[in-house]
């Protein structure tokens, strides 16, 4: 059963302008459910919708939000907010901006954990430096009490690591968590949210426009393009033969540094124009 | 050999580490480029590559004299740039143009294209600069039309172009390129390197490229360098360091690159 379903969940600006088109997807306990297309596409819009904290230009229209069975959106906003902040918890992409320059560490692990959980201070510390040991972090107790500025980027992100999974959350939405790093500190970064999410049995939907991380971090995979799911399957099935010609498209554009010709292609206009017309048709059968 | 575009030797540079700086007295200087030695020949398109922190950007900074280094010699054309103040390199800097990582924070957001890339032309007394500025924008695939436009209507690839037009339109011999295609997404970023490959055919430019990832520039580039903790650790056309990568970390940067394969082992 999976723990989160999403069912034709529909966002558009205030001013009526489609940002998701009826997007239906399902993530598993256990599992890891990649998010991926251009900038634009909607992927960290799906995040946002899920965690409640779209953007005000934008306002959810129609569909359903399942976590666990229940329909977020039919709950009192109270309740709705307790339930996702319990269950779901956010990795951002950029480490820096997340955290709070003016305060140490330590307190803003364990805020979550004292302030929407009701544990008390002292458990909720031992609870962090624990987790910071877990992401492989060195002298916890010296973390805890430094300020972010006085640590790198992959510590910082180890660190949003450990705190998204304080409150033992069911589900975890990873906005392209590496993209801000370098090639070497990313692999150890996507190693950790791996073990992590496997250790914890979390549901992870991971949001990124690089297939390269795909295929090492997730099973399954959603490709979106402006809004609309335009392919959905499992990782294996999509590396060895994308069904739609934009998935194929967007694989050629993938650099491979074993390629000795390494000839990268953009998306072709021919397709763009192709999967514009699948969005438009979409569209048009929708307004019927 | 003469057709040398840069003699660097014993490069130096150190900067302030000011976490560490006493109450009293400067601040203990932290060693970013370790004495780097090397040659740029013309024509060449060099891959500057390494994690973050190994003085990659610090090196193509002081190639092109935004930052002064503390020792050593840099070797432009024959003249020698490594001690000069800001009012002599002024008329060398049409000769080597920078292209930015971030399009939004390096474009004026109050200025229009055309503006943008007409300023650098008129500092440096060009003529005929709109029509530069025309040729400029065709030459990196935008239409004239775009020269009326404000950075925050563009999408992050055609301001990245702006970036590069800006660069180009001074026909400078070198061009540094710092991390230019790490915050497109792979279409655009396709569409950029696509687009660098053919200036630096039609236009015989030298370029430098930037970049933490051996991926994207093994089509670009003719020889890489590659930087751990301000020293070379190794300099090989691309092709050998590509086919057998002589120092570990090297093979470090490669093997941490994900493929776009679920079958690659990732140790």
């Amino acid at each position: 059963m999976s723990y989160l379903t999403t069912k034709d969940l529909t966002v558009r600006l205030r001013n009526g302008a489609p940002l998701l088109r009826k997007v239906s997807l399902a993530v598993k306990s256990g599992e890891v459910r990649a998010l991926v297309g251009e900038s634009g596409a909607g992927k960290s819009m799906i995040g946002k919708a899920v965690l409640g904290i779209l953007p005000r230009a934008a306002k959810l229209t129609g569909g359903e939000i399942l976590l666990d069975g229940e329909d977020l959106l039919t709950l009192p906003p109270k309740q709705r907010r307790a339930k996702i902040g319990a269950k779901v918890a956010l990795i951002p992409q950029d480490p820096l901006t997340a955290l709070n320059p003016s305060r140490r560490v330590g307190p803003q692990i364990t805020d979550r954990l004292v302030d929407i959980l009701g544990w008390k201070r002292k458990e909720a510390e031992d609870r962090a430096v624990e987790l910071l040991d877990e992401v492989h972090i060195q002298s916890p107790e010296r973390v805890m009490r430094s300020y972010p500025h006085e640590l790198s980027g992959g510590m910082r992100q180890r660190i949003l690591i450990a705190s998204a999974f304080a409150a033992e959350p069911k589900l975890i939405i990873a906005d392209e968590p590496t993209t801000a790093l370098d090639v070497t500190v990313q692999k150890q970064i996507l190693k950790l949210i791996r073990e992590m999410q496997e250790r914890h049995d979390t549901a992870l939907l991971f949001v990124t426009h690089d297939l390269g991380v795909v295929s090492k971090i997730s099973q399954s995979l959603t490709v979106l393009y402006a809004g609309k799911v335009i392919e959905e399957t499992d990782v294996r099935t999509f590396f060895a033969a994308p069904k739609h010609a934009y998935s194929r498209a967007l694989l050629a554009a993938t650099p491979k540094y074993t390629d000795p010709d390494g000839s990268l292609m953009p998306v072709p206009d021919s397709i763009i124009s192709e999967v514009e017309q699948e969005v438009a048709a979409f569209d048009a059968q929708l307004k019927r | 050999m003469s057709d040398l575009i840069y003699r660097v030797k014993d490069l130096r540079v150190s900067f302030p580490d000011l976490s560490r700086k006493p109450l009293f007295g400067a601040a203990p200087r932290i060693d970013v480029l370790k004495g780097l030695s090397f040659d740029v020949a013309k024509g060449d398109v060099l891959g500057i590559v390494g994690g973050s922190g190994s003085g990659k950007s610090t090196l193509g900074r002081a190639m092109i004299r935004l930052l002064r280094p503390d020792s050593g010699s840099i070797l432009f054309e024959g003249t020698e740039i490594a001690e000069l103040n800001e009012d002599e390199l002024r008329p060398l800097r049409k000769q080597f143009q920078m292209i930015f990582q971030d399009p939004m924070s390096s474009l004026n957001p109050r200025r229009r294209v055309g503006g943008i890339i007409a300023g650098p032309l008129r500092l440096q007394g060009f003529d005929n600069i709109p029509s530069r500025v025309d040729e400029a924008l065709e030459m990196v695939g935008l239409a004239k039309r775009f020269s009326e436009r404000y950075p925050h209507e563009l999408s992050g690839g055609q301001r990245q172009r702006v970036g590069i037009a800006r660069a180009i339109a001074l026909k400078p011999d070198f061009i540094l390129a710092d991390e230019i295609v790490s915050g497109l997404d792979v279409s655009s970023q396709a569409q950029v390197l696509n687009l660098l490959e053919q200036l630096v055919r039609e236009l015989g430019l030298t370029l430098a490229f930037v970049s933490h990832d051996l991926s994207v520039i093994r089509r670009l580039c003719t020889r890489i360098f590659v930087l751990q903790k301000g020293e070379i650790v190794e300099n090989a056309p691309t092709a050998e360091l590509f086919d057998n990568p002589k120092s570990a970390y090297t093979r470090a940067l490669l093997d941490a690159i994900p493929l776009p394969d679920p079958d690659q082992v990732w140790s």
